[in-house]
């Protein structure tokens, strides 16, 4: 209606990404959008039918391949203890995925719910959502999440608790500024006027129209995600041996890399690397096509 | 409840009834945002049924007045009673909230923006029924076709998401929207300045068809004042926040005494356009044209 309102968040109400997967958007169409929503779903295929797809159990240990090339026994070679790289790759795809899906699913229901309650109630409510998460945003995720382990214990839940928290802002603040331009759009302003009431609005009307854009940021969380409970399980933080995972495979292999070993630590991280670009690609094309269509 | 099925057809004999009940009075009503006073001391009576002009120049303080009319906007003072009940505070509960909804509806400046791109028109409309009425589904679903008949929607149109419509389609489920919690005051804010000129006079002649057969009062804002005068019975005009002059339409556009009423009046382009006329123009054009009903 009244387009003299003043909006202070057009600024703020965009993706936020990291600094460097900026570049990532000039891939966000044509057949790289196609071909990373491929290798997602072959990743999901992967990490659900792992036991099926897995030519070893990626837990036996075979003294006599250590550290064996690829061969037509061991595809992608054994690691130290004479496990199938391969297998344990297959299988490092199941917590590779399951710990970013639990962060981006916990983060975004608790980001919306905290955005939208921000933007809808304003005033106090508004100041003192926003300023506890300007508060997260400000601790560095990774920190929080290794006081999390030292005090609950390694192991997937804790970091992912951590992470989690730390991820709520940046669906937080994207959701309160694209719900406070939602509320002031005319349809939800007639919603009011029906005699509706507030939570109902919200639900029915205004968080399923906010939900492509909030789904891009998602998509795209769920690449950092990926990348940080790797990062903690490479530290030693998450995930630990002998379960397999991506991130604990990589540092478990160094050690191979001093004996010209590439793949126990080159096979994870490429999975990773790989992970991450596709899961980048696909939220930034979401991203447009929700930016076109709204347009 | 159920009498409200055959509403359009009978409401003629109930008319008496409800006029004690209808009035709307606005008293002495304020709102500053930051030190500007956009609406100061603004007062006027619709009688039941009738039709009430609010004319002045852009950023006098038209749309805000009309927001404070229907709750989206909470005046700093003053009294807004519909049959005595007032209604310049916040609602405190659900009924308070249905009962207000009742009393007075509106109908935005913009359909592209005033309907929900996710909801189907036909379900746009049965939402509010199911709001404030308590209707079996047979009752619901004739209703709905009822409503949308009265404003020249067919079946086609009533399973079409909005963007299938056309300008003119979409006003016209907005004020079937507006129609079916049975207002007692159905407030237009600019609600053909949208559209373009030959849909206005569609839409005109429409809503008096309307305003005769439900006995609704119509607040119409508009800069329009052609359009003004064809639709209302009384106006109000409004100079930076302030009424400075008020009386009938046909007597304060002929003859008017204040030197801005005049200057406004001045500034009109065509003062001899008749949107009857040009409706009727048109709808002879259409059924030479074989009859197909277009916006
Ligand atoms: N939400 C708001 N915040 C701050 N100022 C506002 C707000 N809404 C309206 N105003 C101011 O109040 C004044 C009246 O605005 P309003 O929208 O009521 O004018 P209007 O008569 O409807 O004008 P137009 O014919 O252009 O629609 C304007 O000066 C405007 O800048
Ligand atoms: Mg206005």
């Amino acid at each position: 209606m009244s387009t003299l309102r003043i909006d202070r968040e057009a600024a703020d109400g965009a993706i936020v990404r990291r600094p460097g997967f900026g570049l990532l958007r000039a891939l966000r169409q044509g057949p790289l959008f196609a071909g990373a929503a491929a290798v997602l779903v072959l990743l999901v295929l992967i990490a659900v039918f792992a036991p099926l797809i897995a030519p070893y159990d990626p837990d036996a240990v075979d003294l006599t391949a250590t550290l064996a090339g690829s061969s037509s026994e061991h595809l992608l070679g054994a690691d130290q203890s004479g496990r199938d790289i391969l297998s344990r790759v297959i299988h490092g795809a199941r917590t590779g995925l399951l710990g970013p899906l639990l962060v981006v699913g916990i983060s975004t229901f608790l980001g919306i719910a905290i955005g939208v309650a921000a933007a809808w109630r304003g005033g106090w409510i508004d100041a003192m959502l926003s300023r506890s998460m300007d508060l997260i945003f400000a601790f560095p995720g990774m920190l929080v999440a290794i006081l999390f382990v030292a005090v609950f214990g390694s192991g997937l839940t804790a970091p992912v608790i951590a992470m989690s928290v730390a991820y709520t802002p940046y669906v937080g603040r994207l959701v309160r500024s694209i719900a406070g331009q939602e509320k002031a759009r005319p349809y939800i302003e007639s919603y009011r006027v029906q005699g509706w009431s507030g939570w109902t609005i919200c639900v029915r009307h205004l968080i399923p129209n906010i939900t492509p854009t909030v789904l891009a940021q998602s998509a795209i969380n769920f690449g950092y995600a990926l990348m940080d409970l790797a990062a903690l399980s490479y530290l030693g933080f998450g995930v630990q041996p002998p379960d397999s995972d991506w991130g604990s495979m990589i540092n478990e292999g160094q050690a191979a890399l001093l004996q010209d070993a590439m793949l126990p630590s080159f096979a994870p991280g490429l999975c990773i690397v790989v992970a991450v670009v596709a899961f980048g690609i696909v939220g930034e094309g979401i991203a447009d096509r929700v930016a076109k269509r709204e347009r | 409840m159920t009498g409200s099925v055959t509403r359009t057809s009978g409401t003629t004999g109930d008319k008496g009834a409800d006029a004690v009940d209808a009035t709307l009075e606005v008293v002495d009503l304020c709102k500053a945002f930051g030190g500007h006073r956009a609406v100061d001391g603004v007062s006027f009576t619709l009688a039941p049924g009738g039709s009430l002009g609010i004319v002045g120049e852009s950023g006098c303080g038209k749309t805000t007045t009309a927001r404070m009319l229907v709750g989206l906007v909470s005046p700093d003072s003053g009294s807004i009673r519909v049959g005595g009940r007032e209604r310049s505070a916040p609602t405190r509960n659900r009924a308070e909230r249905l009962a207000r909804a009742r009393e007075m509806q509106m109908v935005f400046q913009d359909p592209y923006l005033s309907l929900d791109p996710r909801v189907v028109v036909r379900e746009c409309v049965e939402e509010v029924l199911r709001l404030h009425f308590d209707l079996t589904r047979e009752q619901r679903t004739a209703r709905v076709v009822e409503l949308l008949d009265q404003v020249g929607l067919g079946e086609r149109e009533a399973s079409a998401l909005p963007k299938a419509l056309s300008g003119g389609q979409r006003q016209r489920v907005a004020i079937a929207r507006a129609l079916a919690a049975e207002p007692k005051v159905l407030i237009l804010d600019e609600a053909v300045a949208a559209l373009d000129v030959s849909i206005q006079a569609q839409i005109l002649d429409l809503l008096a068809g309307i305003r005769r057969d439900a006995g609704v009062g119509f607040l119409f804002v508009s800069h329009d004042l052609a359009v003004v005068r064809h639709i209302t019975e009384d106006v109000v005009v409004l100079r930076g926040g302030r009424v400075v002059e008020a009386g009938p339409t046909v007597d304060v556009l002929t003859e008017p005494r204040h030197t801005y009423t005049r200057l406004l009046l001045d500034s009109v382009p065509r003062v001899g356009w008749d949107p009857a006329r040009i409706a009727a123009d048109r709808r002879a054009l259409e059924r030479e044209a074989g009859g197909s009903s277009g916006d």
